[in-house]
């Protein structure tokens, strides 16, 4: 019996999890998926907490829920991958030994990386929302805050969903002009970036959308610190800039499960082939989702294009065929806009987000890089389609897992 | 498109990063260094060089390696090259902007 590991049940792992007990021999193949936490979140939806859109029950799920029959789930911490000897060793004292092993164990923020973030304002006046406590938090602080400056921050990338800081500027000057306060708090939106977003023809729009809402940008900013004392965030360069109210993305790291394996990067990130995503160091290990090092978002939607590809590859490589280099970086986010609106971008490694039509060309009915209803609407069903047919591993109808050029307004 | 760099044409993209590496001489950094307003001192240019190496590496660059590199700390980084540090000496260096930002 050969054994397939999968670290991490969180959107990747869970999917693959699916998408292989469908096509791998149970007479041959055990597939194992471990994970410490027993929760399953939707993590997008730590967008919506802040302000009251969704509720802890909307994103809270049981991961064992998600995991299909003929997969084994075990509930424990990994202490380290001995990859020479194929080896995953558990905090239990257990030992799997494997013979191909996914990692999928994400990334997540580490505002200890910059100093006086986790210091005594966290959670305070300082806060993020890429954690469900964070999230939780500051929805309790926005129920009760009475205005002054509020300042939304990223303090480097890459980061998971490079739209969320965004989207959280334009939902919280939604959310204020509706509680008629919107006069009372400035909104500013610092980014290390030159600009709104990575992309030029994604970023004209999404400034132009920011000086719309009256949202101040201050851009090329690169956090030295947070001044506990004076409420103030303070650039390398020394640029400062004060705050009541700061939500900030920290650093975001891959697993420190790296780290202690030795198979991470700098950031905990670990080194993949960005088509075939094959470790660049082991054969026999696959990476998926936000813990690669590949140059294409951290987001959801990435993982679900990278499922349908690596479960191609990972029957390649059993069989000992050659690997398909097809990953495109593709990636598909809605982005809130705040008042029921939404714009949709659709991109990859080589083609930025332009304007068109998606995902049928002329046609729609969603707009790219356009704010319309519909695409908020869109934004909505997705949790929907999140639970009950992303992480099943099930093909979204007309939407391939490469970027389809057709419907886009290139020059 | 190309450009007038130093009194020898070169390939540049839209925001003025050199395309081609191999165009790139010591002439052609003090003219893109003077576009930015900067002189360069040896410190500069210890700094360049180190970027030039990772980038024929091909190691990708961030401010947080360039300041763990033990070449120089982000502070000084900041000093020699101000507002945007690995913008403005990626685009001296000849190389391309860096991708970090996804």
């Amino acid at each position: 019996m050969k054994r397939l590991v999968i670290l991490g049940a969180g959107t990747a792992g869970t999917m693959m999890a699916n998408h292989l007990k469908h096509e791998l021999d149970k007479q041959e193949w055990e597939i194992d998926i471990i994970d410490e936490r027993e929760e399953h979140h939707y993590q997008p939806g730590y967008l919506f907490l802040p302000f009251d859109i969704y509720t802890p029950q909307d994103i809270i799920k049981q991961i064992r829920d998600f995991i299909p029959k003929g997969v084994r789930l075990l509930t424990d911490k990994i202490e380290m991958v001995d990859a020479e000897n194929s080896l995953v060793k558990m905090k239990s004292g257990d030992q799997l030994k494997y013979d191909i092993l996914i990692i999928a164990t994400g990334a997540k923020i580490a505002p200890e990386e910059v100093e006086g973030m986790n210091g005594p304002e966290w959670q305070k006046s300082v806060f993020d929302f890429y954690t469900f406590e964070g999230s939780l938090a500051l929805r309790n602080k926005l129920r009760e805050w009475e205005g002054g400056k509020l300042v939304v921050h990223i303090t480097e990338m890459p980061i998971k969903c490079p739209v969320a800081p965004l989207e959280f500027a334009f939902l919280a000057d939604s959310f204020f002009r509706n509680k008629h306060m919107r006069d009372k708090v400035d909104i500013t939106y610092v980014t290390p970036m030159s600009g709104a977003f990575t992309k030029p023809k994604a970023t004209a729009a999404l400034d132009h959308l920011l000086h719309e809402k009256g949202i101040n940008i201050e851009s090329d900013f690169a956090i030295a610190e947070v001044d506990n004392d004076n409420k103030k965030i303070i650039d390398y360069g020394g640029k400062e800039i004060p705050f009541d109210l700061l939500v900030t993305v920290p650093t975001n790291k891959g697993d420190e499960l790296m780290e202690r394996s030795g198979l991470g990067d700098d950031l905990n990130y670990v080194p993949t082939n960005k088509g075939t995503l094959q470790s660049l160091k082991h054969q026999n290990i696959f990476v998926i989702g936000d813990a690669s090092n590949i140059p294409a978002s951290k987001a959801g939607s990435v993982a679900h294009f990278e499922a349908e590809i690596l479960t191609d590859n990972i029957l390649r490589y059993i069989k000992g065929e050659p690997l398909k280099e097809e990953f495109d970086g593709h990636a598909n986010c809605f982005v809130e806009t705040g008042n029921g609106k939404a714009l949709l971008i659709d991109f990859n490694y080589t083609h930025e987000p332009v304007e068109g039509e998606f995902p049928f060309p002329g046609v729609g009915p969603l707009r790219l890089l356009k704010e319309s209803r519909m695409n908020h609407m869109g934004k909505l069903a997705f949790r929907w389609i999140y639970w009950n047919v992303l992480l099943k591993g099930t093909h979204i109808p007309f939407v391939s897992a490469t970027m389809q050029e057709s419907g886009k307004h290139f020059d | 498109m190309e450009k007038i760099i130093a009194g020898i044409p070169v390939e540049v993209n839209e925001e003025g990063y050199m395309t081609n590496f191999s165009q790139w001489n010591k002439d052609i950094g003090k003219a893109l260094a003077a576009e930015a307003n900067i002189s360069l001192s040896p410190r500069h240019w210890e700094v360049i060089s180190y970027i030039q190496d990772e980038f024929r590496k091909e190691v990708p660059l961030s401010i947080r390696k360039i300041g763990k590199s033990g070449v120089v700390d982000i502070k000084e980084f900041y000093a020699l090259f101000p507002n945007a540090p690995l913008k403005t000496a990626t685009k001296i260096a000849g190389i391309p902007k860096p991708a970090s930002c996804i």
